[in-house]
């Protein structure tokens, strides 16, 4: 089979079994598996432009996820000006003032190269830092701690968080690969891993950002509520014409919205990709991936592309949970794990076929399908096999109750018979 | 006085802390770096390894205490370690044979093996979470404490009162007969010299007529008995959950490449480093300042100088610091 067939017949795969969830289980759960598919779909183009294409192992893509949700609350959560009367410019002059302390040691170590004039400016740095933010941000968390507590963001309208959430996730990959590039591809792995953690620390600790654990509901939408549309006669009467009751309809109206914007990003994301693959700078990429030494002996600054292809991957990775985020209508910063947002992502790149941009997406869809359908699948075997079981028997409860861990094992499964037998994936680089 | 007590404290809540959380990630690590020597890989399921681990020990520990078997004073669990370590061994190797074996003999690129241990880190996480759940477990018994605070107190009439936990004195007492055991191991028998010889030269190796299948199993096996002893002194010691075991990983990682991967006794010192600078940094000061300054220059506020949810960053921090300034680590393990 050609791959351009096959490339079809994966994605006609991929559709039968999102119909079919809408006709088995309900449009609704269909339209969920679609969303959250198309949003696994962009963070598996990044992991793929930075794996597949560029061959860094990055497994911090949780970190930038976060980000990105970080984005949807500065860029359109309403200022709250309390807050911002409060403390908020001393806050950001303390953040500003570590930015300039690390800076300033980095330079110092560039161009001294002295290691206790560096560790001074470090100390210095960091006493004028904690001075400047403390009181700043105990001010900021003690307006109204129950309802707000935090500085907000700027109100802007939610779209606009997306592309500012790969800003953001831009920035932060800049100083990453500023540090970690260079290195081996394992510590490349543990230091990317680190930072995805320390990401989700300081959304989880400051409180005057993101509102910590106490999260952020009720984001601002892109799409219109359902109360309201149910509330909209208009709405009741084009309802009651397709044959749907205003509830269902609204719901189906509100999903279905969030699919156009997410496939309009998608398939941008998409062109552009594999428009990138396609051109020069493409086969310099996969060059340098195949080979260090003799790229950098056809003169390609191989750390400066690393470093850029690393940047841009990560950005798609904010878009991404910027829009996960939007979706969601919620920050809530203690439900990043790294199994299901960062090693998922992997699974699907490396399923889907590492290299290929295609490949990537469909793997984005078919893992998030699986993994949504598990746990259903899992309960019906579970409960063919304790069917012999007394009822009451504690072995049954306990096997019944366990169903839910059922996903993590498919997906260590599925992640190695694909490395072991098909190790280019389902849809293999050309 | 004023600096017995200060001293006193600083014992209390940095020292003996630093010293029980060192002594864990240092077997964490060694088993990192055991991996690593010989199977040249970094092993990304070495967290749900030991979760795995302490699972096993935690369901052998219930059944002895349900037959009514006890240790006295001792936690029953080190009565279950040995069964734990077994059931271990078996699983890990079985997943060698399983799964690692094919690469080997493709001769995989690192980085493959690393994505493989990625799948074996889902698929052992999916176990143990089966098995036992995701929740907290405790499964501490006997004497609690070796001092208590307030029989410190009367004995030394200070204000400060020291406590030292059963669970801290036995990670250090274990860690150390399990890692001189370790060292015994690799310096004097002959399977220990010819792991050497295969982490050092696998070409040379070969060619002496060490079998790499032999080399690769008693890795393994050694491997399993630090991360299930590891993983019980940390959950004895704290709390035993799956995801705080995956969490583990990055201290350990952090431990075993400041010591020098592949290097063991650099494991041993990476762990401490990066236990006391954790504890350290964590760490609110104002205490042990208020006893050890003057009164003028006492402290005001806590002198904690990172939240204790930053412990990830300062196990970062350190390890970019020594990729940066000395990839190899502090004892010269391998580098590229």
């Amino acid at each position: 089979m050609s791959l351009t067939l096959r490339t079809y017949v994966m994605f006609a795969v991929v559709i039968v079994l999102i119909v079919g969830t809408g006709f088995v289980q309900s449009w609704n759960s269909a339209l969920l598996i679609l969303n959250m598919g198309l949003v696994s779909a962009v963070m598996a183009l990044g992991v793929n432009l930075q794996w597949g294409i560029a061959g860094l192992f990055n497994v911090g893509v949780m970190g930038f996820v976060a980000l990105g949700g970080l984005a949807v609350v500065l860029t359109s959560v309403a200022p709250v000006p309390e807050a911002w009367a409060a403390g908020g410019v001393r806050a950001w002059v303390a953040v500003l003032i570590g930015a300039a302390t690390v800076t300033a040691s980095v330079l110092v170590w560039k161009r001294m190269r002295n290691a206790w004039i560096m560790i001074a400016v470090l100390i210095v740095g960091f006493v004028i830092y904690r001075y400047v933010r403390d009181a700043g941000v105990d001010a900021i968390e003690s307006v109204n701690p129950a309802a707000t507590g935090f500085l907000g963001g700027l109100g802007l309208p939610v779209i606009l968080a997306w592309p500012v959430g790969g800003l953001l996730a831009a920035g932060a990959a800049w100083i990453i690969g500023k540090t970690a590039l260079g290195l081996r591809s394992d510590y490349l792995a543990i230091a990317t891993l680190g930072i995805s953690e320390i990401i989700i620390a300081i959304l989880k600790n400051e409180e005057w950002l993101s509102r910590g654990v106490k999260n952020v509901n009720g984001l601002p939408r892109p799409v219109p509520n359902e109360i309201d549309l149910q509330n909209d006669p208009g709405f009741v009467e084009a309802a009651a014409g397709w044959g749907l009751d205003p509830t269902t309809a609204s719901t189906l109206y509100v999903k279905l919205g969030y699919s156009i914007l997410f496939a309009v990003v998608l398939v941008i994301l998409l062109v552009l990709a594999q428009l990138a693959l396609n051109s020069p700078w493409g086969r310099m990429m996969r060059a340098i991936r195949d080979n260090e030494v003799s790229s950098r002996a056809m003169g390609k600054d191989v750390t400066f592309r690393h470093l850029q292809v690393f940047i841009l991957g990560s950005a798609i990775c904010g878009i991404a949970g910027a829009m996960m985020t939007t979706l969601d209508g919620q920050l809530t910063p203690s439900s990043y794990q790294p199994l299901r947002y960062t090693f998922l992502i992997w699974v699907m790149v490396i399923v889907g076929g590492s290299g290929n941009n295609l490949g990537a997406v469909l793997g984005g869809f078919l893992i998030w399908f699986l993994w949504v359908q598990v746990e259903p699948m899992g309960q019906a075997l579970m409960n063919v096999i304790t069917m012999g079981l007394p009822e009451g028997s504690g072995l049954k409860a306990h096997l019944l109750d366990s169903v839910q861990h059922m996903r993590l094992l498919t997906m260590g499964v599925v992640l190695l018979l694909v490395l072991r037998f098909s190790p280019k994936g389902l849809l293999p680089e050309r | 006085m004023d600096f017995l007590n200060a001293l006193v404290t600083l014992a209390n809540f940095v020292l003996i802390p630093g010293i029980a959380y060192g002594s864990q990630l240092a077997l964490g690590a060694l088993g990192v770096t055991l991996v690593y020597g010989i199977l040249r890989f970094s092993n990304f399921a070495h967290g749900d390894t030991m979760a795995f681990g302490t699972m096993s020990v935690i369901l052998f520990t219930w059944l002895f205490q349900s037959w009514g078997l006890s240790l006295g004073p001792l936690p029953t669990a080190l009565l279950a370690i040995p069964f734990g370590i077994v059931a271990t061994a078996a699983l890990m190797l079985g997943t060698d044979r399983v799964v690692y074996r094919f690469y080997r003999a493709q001769k995989a690129k690192p980085i493959i093996f690393v994505m493989v241990s990625i799948g074996v880190m889902f698929i052992y996480n999916g176990i143990t979470r089966f098995i036992l759940g995701a929740d907290e477990q405790r499964f501490d018994d006997g004497e609690r404490f070796i001092i208590r605070a307030r029989d410190f107190k009367e004995m030394t009439g200070l204000d400060e009162g020291l406590t030292l936990k059963t669970t801290q004195g036995l990670t250090v007492v274990t860690a150390v007969i399990v890692v001189a055991a370790l060292f015994w191991f690799l310096n004097n028998t002959r399977t220990g010299k010819s792991m050497r010889a295969f982490s050092d030269n696998e070409d040379l190796a070969l060619l002496s007529g060490i079998s790499p299948e032999h080399v690769v199993r008693v890795t393994w096996l050694i491997v399993a008995a630090l991360v299930v002893v590891a993983g019980t002194l940390y959950g004895l010691d704290k709390t035993y959950k799956p995801f705080t075991y995956f969490q583990l990983l990055l201290p350990i990682f952090a431990s075993a490449i400041v010591g020098g991967l592949g290097s063991p006794l650099g494991a041993i010192a990476g762990g401490f480093v990066v236990a006391f600078s954790e504890v350290g940094i964590t760490y609110a000061w104002k205490k042990v300042l208020g006893y050890a300054l003057p009164d003028s220059l006492a402290p005001d506020g806590l002198v904690q100088l990172l939240a204790t949810d930053y412990k990830f960053a300062v196990s970062f921090m350190i390890l970019v610091v020594v990729l940066l300034f000395k990839p190899t680590g502090l004892f010269r393990g391998k580098s590229v």
